[in-house]
């Protein structure tokens, strides 16, 4: 309230709507002020390094570290990698999409029984989903190669049952790279889906339940949509960061598995900045793009 | 009052409320804008190359009596022990060692001083330990100090007759080996018959995707120009194109399981390859478990390498690092030395004493290699920085895509 003695007459609050001005701009300047943090965070660790990553993506691709790279704005860097890595690009978008829906359907009924039905061990279910977090990335895709080894129990299961021919094997191929990528990626979808599953409320299925509809049909027209978030972000949050990995590919897979990131990584090594900013550019680009797509399709913008 | 406020109060548009939303795409489409407009032509980078006259250095050894030393992990015996190797050193010297075990990657270190050594500025290290190729890359780049013989009479007494002239520093002006290794064959003798050259690695029907190369351009393609005839020092545009053709032909029949880095130890001991390209240290540490794991120096011959002690430009210690290097050029440190890291040993007379503190090693032809395993080894071509850049980019795109 005013404190002013001075001003009985006429407070703030009921000035007329053009003199509203000075406390609400105060508001909106501290505003801008609360912003500030955010945005210089940006500023530093987002768009100084996107500049940096844009701008060595059109560097002349002649030249090199000892030399020195020049701006040439050379656009023909983004022609020349897809060109020539195009396999890699769609073998990537491929087999994370085939890990994200494999996570999906891993994910689903595991996040639906941790939130409806495991009761009193849905702390301790929650733990052993976050648990393989404990130990290292590195760690977990390695402990891959000793389970799928060509002369371990899987192999010789799935050799027993015909799975696999005589001579096959199951570490070094496509199949192992997508079942890592799977592995790796499946907290990220179980825990989304958890949260969304989690704050259904229960009426509302009973009630579906009350009008009729059979268990399926409560599922399919109740839960199923209310979790449609979870859903959204979980396959966001498992394909983004597996359709740019490379450590999946570089060890569980053979030489005609090489991911996207794997050739990045590679382009990187040799010293050949402009085609690896341009892919890291393009692949970021398609990404967008992609989730763009996506979350129009699924109507879910606002559930974000 | 009133008056005044209206007299301060912003134009329209300002005041009209601002979402979230509008302000915060109103600011990236600005700061892109910005962005897009000005800072990318600003942008480029400077060369690299510094040369003796761009970059001197002063050597304040006489009176600072330390020196600051980056080695690759498990790559001496203990350094905090007052009778290992590096205690003796420095309580016969008077020399303080800081020792650091910041190299496990060539290129990753290279990343680490890239931007100090470019810019002719200290990188705080007085000495470094680096492969060979990339101990040429920085040769060629002027970022190393010519070293001071006079300050290394056991080197010149007992450096191996082998890697006394590489390619890329024929004169050993730059650079020390501080350990060396051989580039062969490793195989599994329990599940497969010898495999006794490259040759047969590349084409042998048992080994289709149970063998793998090492993703070390150097290495590999040594191996390849041999196969294809050609002489890995010294050979033409063409006989490169040719032995990479050969890479692809081999990849693309599907012989090869991977391209790898030390990876390939795990591979071979859990028995997933039977045979693989190796690194000598690797295998004797393999050995340990298990014994039927073999290295063979191919018939077309091997890799001898080393990973070489390197003064950098703005070192401030010069002479102290020196008297380091030449200390290890002692047989008997060196014997030491090698008895606990398991690699090469590069110092003739080292054998002699060793056969004093561990027999058994003395033996072992891959820490002492004989005579008929030396007389076949290679090194690769010294190439220049645009070379190497063109032969690592060749080689990456054959192995990666």
């Amino acid at each position: 309230m005013t404190s002013s003695a001075g001003a009985p007459s006429v407070a703030p609050e009921l000035a007329p709507d053009g003199d509203a001005s000075s406390p609400p701009r105060r508001r909106r300047s501290s505003a801008w002020f609360l912003l500030l943090p955010g945005a210089l965070w940006l500023v530093a660790f987002f768009l100084t390094p996107m500049v940096q990553l844009v701008a060595t993506s059109l560097y002349d691709p002649s030249g090199s570290e000892e030399t020195g790279y020049a701006m040439t704005w050379a656009w023909g860097n983004y022609v020349d990698a897809l060109d020539f890595y195009l396999e890699p690009f769609v073998r990537g978008f491929a087999y994370s999409a085939i890990a994200t829906a494999l996570c999906l359907v891993i994910g689903y009924p595991l996040a639906y029984a941790i939130a409806f039905k495991a009761g009193r061990w849905k702390n301790l279910m929650l733990v052993l989903v976050i648990a393989p977090f404990f130990t290292s990335f590195l760690v977990r895709t390695l402990a891959w190669k000793l389970i799928l080894s060509d002369n371990g129990f899987v192999v010789g299961i799935a050799k027993t049952l015909g799975l696999i021919a005589d001579d096959g094997r199951l570490l070094a191929t496509g199949f192992a790279v997508v079942a890592g990528l799977t592995y790796n990626f499946l907290p990220f979808m179980v825990l989304p889906l958890y949260v969304s599953l989690e704050k259904i409320d229960h009426r509302l299925i009973e009630a579906a339940g009350d009008l009729y509809s059979s268990p399926a049909q409560g599922f399919r027209k109740v839960t199923l949509p209310l979790s449609m978030p979870g859903v959204v972000a979980g396959t966001l949050l498992t394909f983004i960061p597996s359709a740019g990995d490379f450590i999946n590919a570089q060890l569980l897979g053979d030489t005609t598995t090489q991911m996207i990131g794997n050739v990045i990584e590679s382009r990187f090594e040799v010293g050949d900045y402009p085609a690896a900013a341009a892919l890291s550019v393009t692949l970021m680009v398609l990404i967008v793009a992609m989730v763009a797509i996506y979350i129009r399709r699924a109507g879910t913008e606002e559930l974000l | 009052m009133s008056n005044r406020r209206r007299l301060i109060t912003p134009p329209r548009g300002f005041g009209a409320p601002v979402s979230r939303r509008s302000v915060l795409r109103g600011a990236s489409f600005g700061a892109l804008g910005l962005a897009g407009g000005g800072l990318l032509s600003a942008c480029g980078t400077e060369g690299a190359s510094q040369s003796e006259a761009s970059c001197e250095s002063q050597d304040l050894s006489d009176s600072e009596k330390a020196v600051t030393w980056s080695n690759w992990p498990y790559y001496i015996d203990p350094t905090g022990q007052a009778d290992a190797t590096l205690g003796t050193f420095q309580e016969s010297t008077g020399i303080t060692v800081k020792y650091n075990n910041d190299v496990n990657d060539n290129a990753a270190f290279y990343g680490k001083v890239r931007n100090q050594l470019g810019a002719c500025e200290s990188t705080g290290r007085d000495m470094f330990t680096l492969t060979d190729w990339m101990a040429a890359k920085m040769i060629g780049l002027g970022w190393l100090q010519e070293l001071d013989k006079a300050n290394l009479p056991n080197l010149e007494a007992n450096l191996l007759e082998n890697l006394r002239s590489p390619s890329w520093d024929p004169e050993r002006k730059y650079s020390v080996p501080w350990q060396s290794g051989l580039t062969g064959i490793a195989y599994n003798a329990d599940e497969i018959g010898e495999v006794g050259s490259f040759e047969d690695l590349v084409t042998r029907p048992e080994l289709k995707g149970r063998m793998t190369l090492l993703s070390e351009m150097h290495d590999t393609m040594l191996f390849m120009l041999l196969i294809i005839g050609a002489d890995p020092v010294d050979f033409t545009d063409d006989e490169w194109g040719t032995a990479l053709d050969k890479l692809e032909e081999v990849k693309d029949s599907g012989q090869v399981r991977q391209f790898t880095g030390n990876e390939y130890t795990q591979d071979l001991g859990q028995g997933n390859i039977l045979a693989c390209e190796a690194w000598s240290g690797d295998v004797l540490q393999l050995q340990l478990d298990n014994p039927a794991i073999k290295f063979v120096a191919p018939e077309e011959g091997l890799a001898l390498w080393s990973d070489n002690s390197l003064v950098p430009n703005k070192a401030t210690h010069k002479a102290n690092a020196e008297k380091l290097m030449d200390y290890y050029y002692d047989p008997e440190v060196a014997a030491e030395l090698a008895a606990y890291v398991n690699y090469i040993c590069p110092v003739v007379g080292a054998q002699d004493a060793m056969t004093k503190i561990a027999p058994d090693l003395a033996e072992n032809v891959l820490i002492f290699p004989d005579d008929t395993l030396l007389s076949n080894t290679y090194d690769f071509m010294g190439l220049s920085a645009e070379q190497e850049q063109q032969y690592q980019d060749d080689f990456a795109r054959v192995i990666g895509a």
